[in-house]
């Protein structure tokens, strides 16, 4: 038996990365699964080929999952790993530079054959040579031993070479100190058709684990205490899937069907497919011919009386435009969820990024003001759809959810909420018999009543032309128009007076205030929380609601001496904080189709605290502004 | 579910309330040009209403943009006037979410075979419940007089001003090409065939297509005449009816046998032919409809008016309605903390201690 040395650490980064036949994917849930159970916080990014089936081997066929587990509260995937579990050279050439210098390799000998080397484009085997010198390489012939373990299986060589992936888990389980349990059971439910292979995997995850006892080849084995969440039953949740859920929650809330209008588009489909299942909750799902459609449809189905709702990603939101002004016209209620990606255009679909914004605040033509909100994490996207539905119809105003490739396919633990403490949402609809006309508005709300087809005597007709106040009725009268344009807005603007004021995280005055929006919570968390360890004055100002701002958003802005916002796109939020606020907040922009390292924001606030932070020009242009509207 | 969307929803009781044309007039002003088409589409609507048997309220039009589209305000049923084409889709919608209702889609020949072509085809195919209304007068009305899908080719208009290039639509082949499940034309002139016609429409159930020919007389008068006048008719126009010989001619002299895949007319006055030779027309036929569609680029036949095809085929709502339900039967009744609480779920105690 080995002599191996433990030690304790706070937190551990590990990417496991192979070919995408190698089941990457699934060995990093299964090890976020165990994880989570063991009790760690832990926060997962997976990252996929585009292609479906990449040829086997190559460089852009390499999958990969990060997961950032630990004993205290965790925010982000991890910046740079600890462990890169590489299963063959592509997966490593891809790979390496994120990984934290002295880290550690573990390296599938058999993926470094000739062939492999030679896809990856290695002229010398990187496992012999220096290419590795910073680091601690450990290469396990993990093919071999699998083989050589489920010798009398009985399986095909092919079969179990695809078991290969569950004796790296079983190495890391050893290393890290997990229990076998969680995933033996998970083997025997997910092959309970199969016997023989959830044998096989059980077999090659023990032969791992053992690998790890018996032979001398790691010296250190590591332990990661459980983190103290709040009490509470947990499960792990991704963002998209979340989503599905809300809206369910949302349907059950509100006493109404859910409709959704959807055309199938990368990172979104996959709340489609999900409430595709959820037919026994009354849920209707409908893959419309395209993504106008999609929409127009989630509108006629509103029109009727369901929580409409229509799904898809940046280029799909581009052709829904035109429709989501109708709803805007029409006040009815209508939920747009957009899974942001790189754009434009096609841009890269699979990579992360928060530009459509401004396209979900102007993207229309004329004045036609929508709610947004923006989901921070996986698993807020839960009460976001909630509150969307909540605030759609409630204002009869479409809502968008701008959720992002990060949030919509990242995990998190959610503590499960007791279902009877969710908000009810109360269609009021126009009842047969009340004093009725389409555009007469609620006074508090300035809603306009919600009159289903069906309903005796509430005969009427909307549509996209202007209508006149109260009759609704066509109107072309100038200062008619210019009413309702107001109407609209304000309709919207109100709804900051009783929406909850912005809660700032960290300082509540000082150096620097940081300012974000959607899935960058974590890393701007993370940089807060260190910053403030090394006794800067930092506070974090997160928006989950971008139309209504906060009310008290300008007044927090003044109460801090710099103010940085970070944002995955050239600019957006904080062109309309330093528009509405007349303030001089800096940018903190990355378009790399990546979310942020938290080092990436710290070193940020270092500048600018330190006076060397280099102002682009716009920034001295409004920072010159300021002080000249000062005087 | 919430209780006046319930009483909206529920099925009529029958026969309760007795209407008349007045009660599906709005009241707002008709605003086409003074002669057009329209006018008698609108009033053989609000004819054949009251003898539906449908509550008012249960009454949907939808429409698109263009002159046609302005038919929703003039009903006093509900009404949606949407966008650009996109009648069609939001229909769907609407009929997926409420089956309860009788759905009504106004669209031209720009707005249902330009902009909305596709949400038109995938309409057809999947059947769902509507009545579409093209409204065809070959021309952009509302857009003062561009050519349209359906324009014939060299036609002169503003956009074209040395004719156009494009060849023109077939929508009743369209249609039945996209598998569409009743498809009709009937024309603005003709007030009892139209009326017939739409009643037709409002009894199949699964989408109907009607192509009506609508004069434009402000951009395109007359383009329609030799079918529709009177005089010309007789020779111009086949009214086709189920399980009889299609006979056409002022004495119904003429009459069009199919000669394998080719319409062909035939005179039963020259000695060579009896009636026995006229092919009999069968509405349930989608080859024979296809072939009499055919017939309107065919130089010497008849233009076909009347219902082409009419066939029954699962509606897409109704299936819906039915994967739900059938749901519900195998999962029982949607409970939400127990969907929350699927999947790999784990406990950690008010010690935070490893559970
Ligand atoms: S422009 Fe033509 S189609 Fe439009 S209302 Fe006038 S006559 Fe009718």
């Amino acid at each position: 038996m080995a002599q191996s040395t433990v030690e304790q650490l706070d937190d551990v980064t590990i990417r496991f990365a192979g070919d995408s036949g190698d089941g990457m994917q699934l060995t990093g849930t299964q090890f976020t699964h165990t994880s989570a159970i063991f009790g760690n916080d832990i926060s997962t990014l997976p990252d996929f080929p585009a292609e479906i089936r990449a040829p086997q081997g190559t460089l852009y066929g390499v999958s990969s999952f990060q997961l950032h587990f630990g004993s205290s509260e965790i925010n982000t995937p991890g910046d740079a790993f600890d462990v890169l579990v590489a299963m063959n050279a592509a997966a490593l050439k891809v790979n390496l530079s994120g990984l934290r210098s002295g880290g550690m390799v573990i390296a599938n000998a058999e993926g470094f054959n000739r062939k492999n080397l030679r896809l990856a484009g290695y002229e010398n085997n990187p496992l012999e040579d220096s290419t590795l010198e910073n680091y601690k390489v450990f290469v396990v012939d993990v093919s071999r031993l699998t083989a050589r373990a489920l010798a009398d299986s009985g399986l095909s060589s092919k079969e179990v070479e695809r078991t290969k992936n569950f004796f790296a888990l079983g190495m890391l389980y050893w290393l890290y100190g997990r229990p076998l349990e969680p995933t033996i059971r998970w083997t025997a439910e997910k092959f309970a058709k199969a016997p023989e292979i959830a044998d096989a995997n059980v077999l090659a995850l023990k032969a791992g684990w053992n690998y790890g006892e018996t032979t001398e080849i790691f010296h250190v084995r590591y332990e990661v205490e459980p983190a103290k969440l709040a009490p509470g039953r947990y499960r792990n949740i991704s963002g998209n899937l979340a989503l599905a859920f809300g809206i369910v929650a949302a349907g059950r809330q509100s006493g109404l069907d859910v409709f959704l209008g959807s055309y199938p588009i990368t990172p979104a489909s996959d709340i489609l497919h999900f409430l595709a299942r959820l037919k026994h909750f009354g849920v209707k799902t409908f893959q419309a011919e395209d993504e106008i459609a999609a929409v127009t449809s989630a509108i006629g189905a509103a029109f009727g009386g369901a929580l409409a709702v229509t799904s898809t990603s940046g280029p799909g939101l581009s052709l829904k435009s035109e429709a989501i002004g109708l709803a805007v016209m029409t006040e009815l209620p209508l939920i747009v969820i957009d899974v942001q990606r790189a754009g434009p255009s096609t841009g890269m679909p699979t990579k992360v990024e928060q530009a459509d914004l401004f396209q979900a605040l102007y993207g229309r033509n004329s004045e036609a003001p929508v709610i947004v909100l923006a989901p921070a994490t996986p698993a807020e996207c839960f009460d976001i759809a909630i509150e969307a539905a909540r605030l759609a119809v409630r204002t009869r105003t479409p809502v968008f959810i701008l959720s992002d490739n990060y949030v919509a396919n990242g995990t998190e633990p959610w503590l499960l909420p007791d279902i009877e403490t969710l908000p009810q949402i109360d269609p009021d609809f126009a009842k047969p018999g009340e004093d009725f006309a389409p555009y007469k508005r609620d006074p508090q709300t300035l809603a306009r009543p919600w009159a289903l087809p069906g309903t005796p005597g509430l005969e009427h007709r909307i549509g996209g032309l202007e209508k006149e106040d109260v009759s609704g009725n066509v109107s072309y009268d100038p200062l008619n128009h210019e009413k309702m344009v107001r109407l609209r807005a304000e309709k919207i603007d109100r709804l900051a007076e009783e929406l909850p004021e912005l809660k700032v995280e960290g300082d509540q005055d000082g150096d620097v205030l940081l300012v974000g929006w959607g899935s960058s919570y974590g890393a701007i968390r993370e940089a807060m929380l260190r910053q403030r360890r090394i006794g800067r004055r930092v506070g974090h100002a997160h928006l989950r609601t971008l139309n209504p701002l906060p009310r008290n958003l300008g007044d927090l802005l003044q109460k801090f001496d710099h103010v940085i916002v970070p944002e995955l796109n050239d600019g957006q939020l904080v062109n309309i904080l330093r528009s509405k606020y007349l303030t001089p907040a800096l940018r903190l922009t990355k378009i790399q189709g990546l979310p942020f390292r938290e080092q990436e924001i710290e070193q940020k606030v270092n500048e600018v605290l330190s006076g060397e932070s280099h102002d682009d020009k716009q920034e001295s242009a409004v920072q010159s502004e300021r002080m000249n509207g000062h005087e | 579910m919430n209780d006046i969307l319930a009483q909206a929803a529920a099925a009529p009781s029958n026969g309760e309330v007795k209407y008349t044309l007045k009660d599906f007039k709005s009241d707002q002003d008709v605003r086409w040009c003074p002669g057009c088409g329209d006018y008698a589409i609108l009033a053989q609507m609000q004819k054949i209403m009251p003898d539906l048997g449908i509550p008012r309220e249960k009454v949907v039009f939808i429409s698109g943009i263009g002159c046609s589209s302005r038919f929703p305000y003039y009903m006093d049923t509900y009404g949606f006037h949407s966008i650009h084409g996109r009648a069609p889709a939001l229909a769907t919608g609407l009929k997926i979410a409420r089956p309860d209702l009788s759905v009504w889609v106004i669209t031209g020949d720009g707005d249902g075979l330009s902009i909305g072509g596709n949400h038109l085809i995938h309409l057809m195919r999947r059947n769902v419940d509507l009545n579409v209304l093209l409204f065809n007068n070959e021309i952009y009305g509302l857009t003062k007089g561009q050519y349209s899908p359906t324009s014939a080719a060299g036609l002169v208009t503003k956009s074209t001003p040395l004719g156009s290039l494009d060849q023109p639509f077939n929508p009743l082949s369209l249609v039945l090409g996209a598998e569409a499940t009743f498809v009709a034309r009937t024309m603005d002139r003709d007030l009892p065939h139209l009326n017939s016609t739409l009643r037709r429409a409002a009894e199949h159930r699964g989408t109907s297509f009607i192509e009506i020919y609508q004069n434009c007389i402000v951009f395109n008068d007359g383009v329609f005449e030799e079918f529709t006048d009177k005089s010309t008719r007789p020779d111009t126009s086949l009214y086709l009816d189920h399980g009889r010989p299609m006979l056409y001619g002022a004495n119904k002299e003429k009459g069009i046998r199919l000669n394998g895949l080719k319409a062909e007319s035939i005179s039963l006055e020259n000695g060579q032919n009896s009636i026995d030779d006229v092919t009999v027309f069968d509405e349930g036929d989608r080859a024979m409809a296809f072939v009499l569609s055919r017939m309107d680029s065919a130089p010497g036949l008849p233009r076909a008016f009347g219902v082409l095809l009419q066939e029954e085929r699962p509606r897409y709502e109704d299936q819906l309605n039915d994967q739900v339900e059938e749901a519900r039967r195998r999962k029982g009744n949607g409970d939400l903390q127990a969907l929350l609480d699927s999947g790999d779920v784990w406990e950690v105690g008010s010690d935070a201690a490893n559970s």
